[in-house]
């Protein structure tokens, strides 16, 4: 029986394993690993796992990758005096912290900043590593490299945060630590610190890129799952030979909201509007504390923050002020 | 495998339902708009936690008047070692000690401070238990706090039972805290954050942000004061966050939300604030002025099982008081009934 094969397809046909394209490359490293079917994992995408290519690039990104992780959690487990209970117990609320601000960016003594110096160096090389790899990859396939150029959007905001604007600041302690509830403690400090981040501009421009970006996932994949009946999900053969799936995508959101982006054009606007996110929100944090110090106070004085009525009650003035 | 996920979903959802039930709180919340339109700011709380809370916060009745013998307790002839309430009628300070009796030694008696020998005779003026002599500058920190502190605490005063509430040691106090043991050498300090701290609403946030603080002329304020960086403030991140944790503390202690003294959009600004982020900023000096002149001071007389891991004096702080609510004991007025511990220190 013909069955139409699309992504809520319930059967899982398996042939022998795809090994991919010839390798074109010489060097002491081939696709490794023989390939298995993972059936809970062909639910949601394809079954098959491996082969992988690691490479030099791969490999000693995952060893730098390692080392972080290692630095990172082993401080994390001294800092509960070695308890294993307290460590998963409190797993959450550990964090190995950047230096005292006393420290400026002078290298600090270990145990005060100088392992969080010694894992953000591993963690960058080994992201940096990674995005060479996603660039070389894909030359490899002979693909574009849109991938690595949306990865290094990410990794802008991440040396922004880490790296670029503590050293502009000329602090290392404005970095961020590496814990999970103290990072986000960071980000509420942070926005505290310089007078509510919601007042940035460039904040703005990056969470309406962000909330985009959640809009455009939705419109686009509820337009394509819409139409994979019709060939809707075959988008490349769509963009060179527009067939009915796309003449009634095209149709349905000209009715809906007179536009409508094309089978090509909604892959821009989604890459776009994913790599201005962090382009933007990492040129908002840039200007936060090295241009601006206080991000209400510069929205009141350009006319952007609006002003209330308080007349709840009666003006209150600051009590620290003598002679109110 | 087939039935494998389904398995797996069946037990995290149940797991999640039950954390869940164990730890959040059901709806409907109790929503009170306190500022103007638009900014958010709202007093939420839960009617049913309320009421437990009201239930838990109730002042105690106060004794009937004494009747005035004409003499006063500095001159009964028998009376010896009246530092402190020498101007009151006799009658007046025996119901004064009947009523700090009850308000912090209901179970043990007149004998948590007064010395008995052997044959169980009182020696009413033996200085020699601490509790006494913790007792009697603790009257003078009340008469304190009731006359020169009245912008925090008004006309409604405190009285031992404010902070008290039955217990000789009050529920709610603070030591230097130093954290759980951390490895030394080379591995990284914590630098007195990240551990899952009750003090700080069980954020990561700086665990003891009380000694920095609540000491005296400490600088909470982290804000520039200017759009432009024009060195208003050298306020570093991890400054942000101590202060950020000693609000978490205000916020727990006296039950309401950063909306209840701050206009959350800006909290530095006060053209924005509500009076009550006034009245605290004067309880802050208060708690201060407490420990630094009046709890600090009794280090010596306590024994060490009284004193924290590090040493020091039981302290004060918000919660001390408050206890969760936003005007101890709701705004009882106790200390209209014991008018002697309104009178001013000599």
């Amino acid at each position: 029986m013909i069955q139409y094969q699309n992504l809520y397809t319930r059967v899982q046909v398996h042939g022998p394993a795809d090994m991919g394209v010839p390798m074109n490359e010489t060097g002491m490293f081939e696709r490794q690993g023989t390939p298995s079917i993972n059936r809970i994992l062909g639910l949601i995408g394809n079954a098959q796992i491996g082969p992988i290519y690691l490479g030099w690039l791969g490999t000693i990104s995952l060893i730098c990758g390692l080392i972080a992780f290692e630095i990172i959690g082993l401080n994390m487990w001294a800092s509960v005096n070695w308890d294993p209970v307290q460590f998963i117990r409190q797993l959450f609320w550990l964090s190995l912290e950047p230096p005292p601000a006393k420290y400026g960016l002078s290298l600090p003594p270990m145990n005060e900043g100088g392992w969080w110096l010694l894992a953000g160096f591993f963690l960058t090389t080994s992201i940096l590593l990674w995005w060479v790899r996603t660039y070389r990859r894909a030359r490899a396939l002979g693909l574009g490299t849109h991938v690595a150029w949306a990865f290094a959007a990410a990794i802008w905001l991440y040396l922004v945060l880490g790296f670029i604007r503590p050293v502009l600041m000329g602090n290392f302690s404005e970095a961020v630590p590496f814990g999970i509830f103290p990072h986000l403690d960071w980000t509420t400090a942070f926005s505290i610190r310089y007078g509510n981040l919601f007042y940035n501009p460039f904040h703005m421009i990056s969470i309406a890129f962000l909330y985009g970006s959640a809009l455009l996932f939705a419109m686009h994949a509820g337009t394509i799952l819409a139409t994979t009946h019709l060939g809707g999900d075959r988008e490349i053969e769509q963009i060179l030979d527009r067939g009915t799936a796309a003449e009634r995508d095209a149709l349905f959101w000209r009715w809906t909201m007179g536009f409508n982006a094309t089978m090509e054009s909604i892959h821009r606007w989604a890459w776009w509007f994913a790599v201005l996110c962090p382009l933007a929100g990492g040129i908002g944090i840039l200007l936060t504390g090295t241009v601006v110090d206080n991000w209400y106070l510069w929205a009141v004085k350009h006319g952007v923050a609006p002003t209330y009525a308080y007349d709840m009650w009666a003006p209150v003035l600051d009590p620290a002020i003598k002679g109110q | 495998m087939k039935y494998a996920l389904a398995f797996i979903g069946i037990i995290a959802g149940t797991l999640l339902t039950i954390a869940m039930m164990l730890s959040w709180e059901r709806p409907p919340m109790a929503s009170n708009q306190i500022g103007p339109r638009g900014v958010g700011m709202v007093e939420i709380n839960n009617p049913r936690m309320e009421a437990k809370l009201q239930k838990a916060n109730v002042a105690p009745e106060a004794d009937p008047p004494a009747e005035v013998s004409g003499v006063k307790a500095k001159d009964n002839e028998e009376w010896k070692n009246i530092q402190v309430l020498g101007e009151l009628d006799v009658n007046e300070f025996n119901r004064l000690m009947g009523a700090i009796t009850t308000w912090v030694a209901p179970e043990q008696g007149c004998l948590y401070c007064h010395k008995a020998d052997d044959q169980g005779n009182v020696n009413w003026a033996d200085d020699s238990l601490y509790t006494k002599v913790v007792a009697r500058r603790m009257l003078q920190m009340t008469r304190e706090i009731n006359t020169k502190w009245t912008s925090h605490v008004e006309q409604t005063g405190v009285t031992c039972y404010t902070c008290h509430r039955g217990n000789p040691v009050p529920a709610n106090i603070w030591f230097k805290n130093e954290g759980s043991p951390q490895a030394a050498g080379m591995a990284s300090s914590r630098q007195g954050q990240n551990l899952a701290s009750k003090v700080v609403g069980t954020t990561s946030l700086t665990y003891d942000p009380f000694t920095p603080l609540l000491a005296k002329d400490a600088n909470i304020r982290v804000n520039a004061t200017t759009a432009l960086p024009e060195g208003t403030t050298n306020a570093s991140i991890h400054d942000t966050e101590t202060t950020f944790a000693l609000m978490m503390h205000f916020s727990t202690a006296l039950g309401v939300n950063c909306t209840y003294c701050h206009n959350s959009r800006q909290f530095a600004s006060w053209a924005e604030s509500r009076p009550q982020r006034v009245t605290a900023w004067h309880g802050i000096r208060m708690v201060s002025e407490v420990n630094e002149t009046y709890i600090t001071s009794l280090q010596e007389v306590f024994p060490k099982n009284r004193l924290g891991p590090l040493g020091d004096v039981a302290k004060v702080n918000c919660a001390t008081c408050h206890q969760g609510v936003y005007k101890p004991l709701y705004g009882a007025a106790m200390v209209k009934d014991y008018e002697e511990l309104r009178q001013p220190n000599p």
